[in-house]
């Protein structure tokens, strides 16, 4: 890439020799017109992103309250935390909630890929309807999952009863195991179209005529997959999932609008527990040391990604 | 390849329909309980797949007992303006790194992509120590200020895939002619780029649409909320839930996002797959 670029500039200093005035003026401007159209952009993500994120780690070693400034308190926050059997839970609950929910919407997702992967009618409809569990609101599709799992009128407890494979109705958010299951599920239902829809694109470009050579090999359909779909996607695959990880370490909408984290604590993740502490509890320092955890995983994601996205280059 | 209509009806049709009908409930859900009354929602002898008894009640109280219009056009008001601010800060900064390459250019434009990575969770905190400072707290305006913070690195990234593809012979072309940089920008890049740009001005509004994390931690009063900060909140107070009033409002709220997305799903998909194989 970087190598074409130099030919191309190259060939634009050929063309233009006898205007020099226009290349050295061009070359010269170059940086400085680079810094002035990223100037805007770079204050805004300087001001509010950087500096925030800077300001977050600081944050974490003092006692800040709502409003208020802080002293400096060095580890103390965070080794209260390690002492806290409640924030071990929710480190717990968050490592499960990521692992369990990531790996669903990775097996569904690229499932569905490729089911998709093929021509049919109604193709273009078939994958705007897939996507929509992506596009609406997460807030809004939770009321949805909410009322669905609500203990006595739940529609789901009612058709289990109705068909006989139940007596009972199930307390979907009052145990804490279900309440993780719960979230879970909803969790899955709106990451597959992220893993199905980027992955369909990777799964497009491959050569048809690969598949083709494999059959008259006598390849099965699992070892066309295996042999063929798998390695050419992995790149795509790692990225699609390094980012899908991040945002399930950090998620926060989903479970605050269902279950706040009860029952017992049982679906507190790093998020929700940092906004409990911070927002309703005024407490800014411990708030941004929990939301500290999160930083190793975002680094290591970040790293990952990297990797991958420039072995596709 | 041609298969037997058998073979296609179980590696097909069957496993199609089962993730349709996963990936859909919950919004036929939400559709049927906002057009219930509450008799019929609590009555567990009715088969609540069905509405029995179809009532537009639900949405009238929306509208006469919350502040739902109020909250829609907050929702809209940050969202139009958060995406305006982006949508130009991004089309400058993606031009400037695709374009120009400047010393410099390939870690800022890699920066801005992993910027876009950093979760919410991370920056609220530290961001509402700021806003407060700045004496925006319970304002619009900080969400303005802090949306743009997820909206430019997903536009910058979005336009730079953008930009790629216009070929680069016609900028050289009209500066050999003796445009400047800035008349080539503005006469060339930015009517080429028209679709690129509007696509990305969906999504940004869809995003910033959908937040809910900010919008939760710094406004507090009831006519300064979000439509979906507002719902959950004044919809559930305590252990009492209005379920009818509370479907009704996330059916009304997600249709702008739908029909945007329902008229541009063939720019939604590119976006998003081109931002990906990036």
């Amino acid at each position: 890439m970087e190598k074409k670029e130099t030919i191309r500039s190259a060939e634009s200093k050929g063309n233009g020799q006898g205007r020099k005035w226009q290349i050295s003026e061009f070359l010269e401007n170059r940086t400085i017109l680079g810094f002035i159209f990223v100037a805007p952009a770079l204050a805004i993500l300087l001001t509010f992103l950087l500096y925030p994120l800077i300001l977050g780690i600081w944050l974490g070693f003092t006692d800040t309250l709502v409003g208020g400034t802080g002293e400096f308190v060095g580890f103390s926050n965070y080794s209260s935390l390690l002492t806290d059997r409640l924030f071990w839970l929710v480190t717990y609950n968050t490592f499960l909630y990521t692992v369990v929910a990531v790996f669903f919407k990775l097996v569904l997702g690229f499932l569905l890929a490729v089911i998709l992967n093929r021509e049919f009618r109604a193709k273009g409809f078939v994958r705007a309807i897939v996507l929509l569990p992506w596009i609406i609101p997460t807030v809004l599709s939770a009321i949805a999952f909410w009322w669905l799992y609500d203990s006595t009128f739940s529609a789901i407890s009612w058709i289990l009863i109705k068909s006989g494979l139940m007596h009972h109705r199930i307390d979907f958010l009052g145990d804490p195991n279900n309440a993780r299951i719960s979230l879970i599920v909803a969790n899955i239902w709106r990451g597959i179209p992220f893993f199905t829809i980027g992955l369909l694109a990777g799964l497009q470009t491959i050569n048809p005529t690969l598949y083709e050579a494999a059959e008259i090999d006598g390849a099965g359909p699992w070892k066309k997959f295996h042999r063929i779909t798998l390695p050419l996607v992995v790149p795509l695959l790692a990225v699609i999932t390094t980012f899908s990880t991040i945002w399930t370490f950090a998620d926060f909408q989903l479970v605050w609008v269902v279950t706040k984290g009860g029952p017992a604590n049982a679906t507190h993740l790093f998020g929700t527990l940092s906004f409990q502490r911070a927002i309703p509890g005024g407490h800014f320092g411990e708030g941004a040391a929990i939301s500290n955890f999160i930083l190793p995983i975002l680094f290591l994601c970040v790293l990952i990604s990297y990797k991958y996205l420039r072995r596709e280059e | 390849m041609h298969e037997g209509f058998r073979i296609r009806l179980f590696r097909f049709y069957i496993p199609l329909a089962f993730f349709l009908i996963f990936l859909l409930f919950p919004f036929y859900w939400m559709f049927i309980t906002a057009f219930k009354s509450d008799a019929e929602l609590y009555n567990l002898k009715l088969n609540p797949f069905i509405i029995h008894d179809f009532t537009i009640h639900n949405a009238i109280r929306l509208f006469k007992e919350t502040l739902f219009v109020r909250w829609m056009y907050n929702t809209f008001f940050i969202a139009i303006l958060s995406t305006v601010v982006s949508l130009t800060a991004s089309l400058l900064a993606a031009y400037g790194i695709q374009r120009l390459r400047f010393k410099g250019s390939g870690p800022i434009g890699i920066g801005i992509f992993f910027s876009y990575l950093i979760p919410p969770t991370i920056l609220f905190i530290p961001l509402a120590a700021i806003i407060f400072k700045l004496r925006l707290w319970d304002s619009l305006w900080s969400l303005v200020l802090v949306y743009p913070t997820f909206l430019i690195p997903f536009c910058t990234w979005l336009l730079m895939g953008y930009f790629k593809s216009i070929p680069k012979e016609m900028e050289e072309c009209a500066m050999i002619d003796g445009a400047s940089r800035i008349r080539v920008f503005w006469k060339i890049i930015i009517p080429l780029s028209l679709p690129g740009i509007f696509s990305c001005g969906i999504f940004a509004f869809t995003l910033s649409w959908n937040e809910y994390l900010y919008a939760l931690a710094f406004i507090s009063s009831t006519p300064s909320k979000t439509v979906p900060v507002g719902l959950v909140t004044e919809l559930v107070r305590g252990d009492v839930y209005h379920w009818g009033p509370l479907m009704a409002g996330a059916l009304l709220a997600s249709v702008p996002v739908a029909l945007v997305y329902s008229f541009f799903v063939e720019h939604y998909v590119a976006g998003l797959t081109g931002a990906l194989k990036e």
